[in-house]
């Protein structure tokens, strides 16, 4: 494997991660915070990408824009979406056993699909990412490297930064943090935890959304998305440790290392090489690398 | 004058990140003693009883039943060599009988898990136990009714029914006084006395007319630390634990 | 748990059934008879030990894997050693992943199992072990005899279908058994609190091991009995979705009982047939998903105590409003 090789499969390792890491963290986050387990935060990525198919065309058309004003729409779309979803189905949940959590919203997951199907068919379809970044950069003599992919890596990691910024330094990642260790002790403050855990599910499903919008143009759009995103993010969390924000970028990477270099190395054994590395890790430590950091 | 040390601790510490817990605590629990630990709210008593019981692994100094050090084993290990407890806040299985409850207990010591074809009501051994744990703590009437459903005294009676049932040499018992009023305490206390013989016993209390009714030695513990350690009379004159617990009528 | 005369009467009318229902309502009833053993083994995890595992159609699907891999194309294999030997092959995946999945706890665990089930997916679904996304035939079914003598040939449908009525009988008896067991007495205490167990002297590990065990090999008999029925298996049967729809067959039944799993098993399967049907839905049955989808919200919102539970409250308000009219009166 040459340099310029190697270069480019770390610049995916890293791509892949990060994105992994955008889902991750609000998955984590929401069961960190509310304890809720949800399992259709992947179809959140699924609507995300079907937005992108959806919004760049319209947005084209009626506003002048293309991918960036789909992906404002997006966002807001998303934000109200998650707000409205949490208001009437997911703070039901709070109370109940993690099994009941589980099936509802295994429940919800097969009507968030069939809805997709009704509305935008079970085909393929490509997203185009937007002119400017569609070119490619020259890495050492010989290869190139897509832009949009560092694109990808470069959005990834500003959210990382917001993210960390927001749960350290603002009163409203006081609030969180707080209503994670005593949800009593919060509300009798006079902060209204159900706003919180509102606004805290409503970003959760943002960053979901966020990752599947911007994926769409290397992945493309499809109907299995949802749930094989789902899957890996829940290695990540059970890698990093459930509610560790931190843990989930870790082992997003560490994910999107073992997997990529795997399919280079392994490519027989490719999609299993993530299994084997979680198992490897719960033999170490069972709660994850960092449990509730 | 009791004389074999059943369960010991020395230097037993216990942190948590920065907190220590418990600071080199060290006491003899000997056969046919009562020893009550006393202290303020988070002084570290539960946090005792865990490291004794195995619950929670120490992290500095050891323990040792009957002179074997048994620092490193797992809680189902110490429980099956002598050790029970009763806990603070009930933890009867609500919906099994009160006699359930006590033979599942007994249950652990002669496990035979393998033999799936017997009856589990008709074991004699087990039932034998918990039999007599109930008979000890006066619930042979209730042998019948739901755990769930007994008034609270009756949980806590139950609670140290099924740390008997085990037939333990140690009791460790986390406050079981709590919440009684006067005639259960008296009742527990008759029953603790009536276990005396035969067992080693430690008490975390807060109720302190009960303590020195019952205790043939007390630990007084403040911020994880030993602050006195002795006969009744003595820790009562002493000066630091009267500074300790300044304001508070009962002492 | 259990209550003889309700569970008799099932018995008698499954035995009669092939001479009432049509081909179509027989082949049904022995869908239901395989899932019901299915459901009936992740009860034992969830129900009774308080193991909630998103993971068990690996150990249906690898039993069912087994069965036709271990059969020769030509002659039929014998059942006596094939059915250990898919159940066997079950039993050694669930102590592989069961050895490291519990080592986690609560919410931890649900994720893990789902992942190495999903795990098992891939391994049949991307090699060529099992014909890849195809799937494989099983094309000689099996037989129970001696040297030449054929004593029960599942190939032909009235053996088969009593076949799977005994299996399924003798697994409910089994579990029943294991329920009035100290070993099925101990996993009640467990699931009601592990804590406690341990203080008492239960080393609650193996206790917990051994029973997924146990329901990876019952799993796997269902496995088996399904690449029987069919002769075909591909790798969607141990997609997650088959998870979901066996964990939904448990809650759906309601939980700590094993006549529940079996109800659940039974509604499962007439809810699929309905929403599937072109008769009632018309165009809109290929959507059966969606209805599935909001069945189990509803289901576990309202009925938390599953079909069981909902009868159970029934009896329970017929008998109140007896004593009310007992005290009028």
């Amino acid at each position: 494997m040459t340099l310029a090789t190697f270069l480019v499969q770390c610049l995916n390792a890293l791509q892949y991660g990060l994105l992994l890491f955008l889902v991750a963290s609000g998955l984590t986050l929401i069961f960190g915070i509310m304890g809720v387990i949800n399992l259709a935060h992947g179809s959140f990525y699924m609507i995300g990408a079907y937005m992108a198919y959806a919004l760049s065309p319209w947005a084209a058309a009626h506003l002048g824009g293309g991918f960036f004003t789909a992906l404002g729409i997006g966002l807001v779309l998303s934000v109200a979406f998650g707000y409205v979803l949490e208001w009437m189905f997911i703070s039901y949940l709070y109370e109940r056993e993690h099994l009941q959590q589980v099936l509802m919203t295994y429940g919800l997951i097969l009507v968030f699909e069939e809805v997709r199907s009704i509305l935008a068919g079970d085909d393929v379809h490509g997203v185009a990412a937007p002119a400017w970044l569609a070119g490619s950069v020259p890495l050492g003599g010989l290869m190139t490297y897509p832009v949009y992919r560092l694109f990808m890596s470069a959005v990834c990691v500003a959210v990382a930064i917001g993210l960390f910024f927001v749960i350290a330094r603002t009163r409203l990642g006081m609030a969180i943090r707080a209503g994670a260790s005593n949800r009593e002790m919060v509300q009798s403050l006079g902060i209204d935890i159900r706003f919180v855990y509102r606004v805290v599910f409503a970003a959760g499903v943002a960053l979901a959304v966020l990752a599947g919008m911007i994926a769409a143009p290397v992945s493309s759009v499809y109907p299995g998305m949802g749930n094989q995103v789902l899957i890996i993010c829940f290695v990540v969390v059970v890698i990093g440790g459930i509610g560790s924000i931190r843990g989930a970028l870790v082992a997003a990477l560490l994910v999107g290392i073992v997997d990529t270099f795997g399919k280079v190395f392994f490519p027989q054994a490719a999609g299993m090489l993530v299994y084997v590395l979680m198992a490897a890790i719960l033999l170490w430590r069972p709660e994850g690398l960092f449990r509730h950091a | 004058m009791p004389d074999d040390v059943l369960l010991e601790a020395r230097g037993v510490t216990r942190r948590f990140g920065g907190l220590t817990a418990v600071d080199a605590v060290s006491l003899e629990l000997p056969r046919g003693a009562v020893h009550a630990v006393i202290g303020t709210n988070g002084a570290g008593k539960s946090t005792l009883i865990n490291v004794l019981s195995g619950e929670l692994p120490a992290s500095a100094g050891s323990v040792l039943l009957l002179g074997e050090d048994i620092t490193h084993w797992p809680q189902p290990r110490r429980a099956r060599h002598g050790v029970g407890r009763s806990y603070q806040r009930t933890t009867v299985f609500p919906r099994f009988s009160v006699l359930e409850n006590c033979r599942l207990a007994a249950q652990a010591h002669r496990p035979r898990a393998w033999a799936v074809w017997s009856d589990a009501d008709r074991d004699e051994t087990s039932l034998a136990l918990a039999h007599e744990a109930m008979r000890r703590t006066g619930l042979t009437d209730l042998a019948a009714r739901a755990a769930g459903g007994l008034a609270h005294g009756q949980k806590r009676q139950l609670e140290i029914a099924m740390c008997l049932a085990t037939a333990p040499q140690v009791l460790l018992l986390d406050e079981p006084l709590a919440g009684m009023g006067p005639e259960e305490t008296d009742r527990m206390l008759s029953l603790l006395a009536s276990l005396r013989e035969g067992h080693a016993i430690l008490l975390v209390e807060h109720d302190m007319d009960a303590v020195f009714r019952i205790a043939d030695r007390i630990t007084v513990m403040v911020d994880g630390k030993v602050l006195a350690t002795g006969e009744p009379e003595v820790v009562r004159a002493n000066s630091d634990v009267q500074a300790a617990y300044l304001g508070e009528a009962t002492l | 748990m259990t209550r003889t005369l309700p569970v008799a009467l099932a018995v008698v009318g499954l035995a009669v059934f092939p001479w009432l229902g049509g081909k179509f309502y027989v082949d049904l009833a022995m869908t239901v008879m395989i899932l019901a053993i299915f459901a009936l083994s992740l009860e034992l995890l969830v129900g009774r030990t308080g193991l909630v595992s998103f993971g068990h159609a690996a150990f249906f699907g690898v039993g069912a894997y087994a069965t036709v891999l271990l059969s020769s194309k030509s002659a039929a294999p014998s059942l006596l050693w094939l059915l250990p030997a898919a159940m066997g092959a079950a039993a050694l995946l669930a102590a592989a992943i069961g050895a490291l999945s519990l080592r986690t706890r609560g919410i931890y665990f649900i994720m893990v199992t789902l992942a190495f089930a999903q795990m098992a997916y891939y391994v049949f679904h991307d090699t060529k072990l099992g014909g890849g996304s195809d799937g494989i035939y099983l094309y000689v079914k099996p037989v129970m005899g001696l040297g030449s003598a054929v004593w029960l040939d599942l190939d032909h449908p009235l053996p088969f279908y009593f076949f799977t009525l005994g299996c399924l009988a003798a697994v409910f008896a089994f579990l029943a058994m294991l329920s009035r067991s100290p070993y099925g007495h101990a996993l009640a205490g467990i699931r009601a609190n592990e804590q406690r167990m341990r203080a008492a002297g239960f080393s609650t590990y193996p206790y917990k091991l051994a029973a997924f065990i146990v329901a990876g090999a019952l799993a796997g008999l269902a496995g088996f009995l399904y690449a029987v029925k069919d002769g075909f298996v591909n790798p969607e049967i141990l997609a997650w979705h088959q998870s979901g729809s066996v964990l939904l067959m448990v809650i759906l039944g309601g939980i700590g009982s094993w006549r529940g799993a079996v109800i659940g098993a039974f509604a499962f399967v007439a809810l699929k047939e309905l929403f599937q049907s072109d008769v009632v839905f018309g165009a809109f049955a290929r959507h059966w998903q969606l209805l599935l989808g909001l069945t189990i919200i509803a289901a576990v919102a309202l009925m938390p105590n599953g079909l069981i539970g909902v009868a159970a409250q029934l009896r329970a308000r017929r008998r109140a409003s007896a004593t009310k009219i007992a005290h009028a009166g």
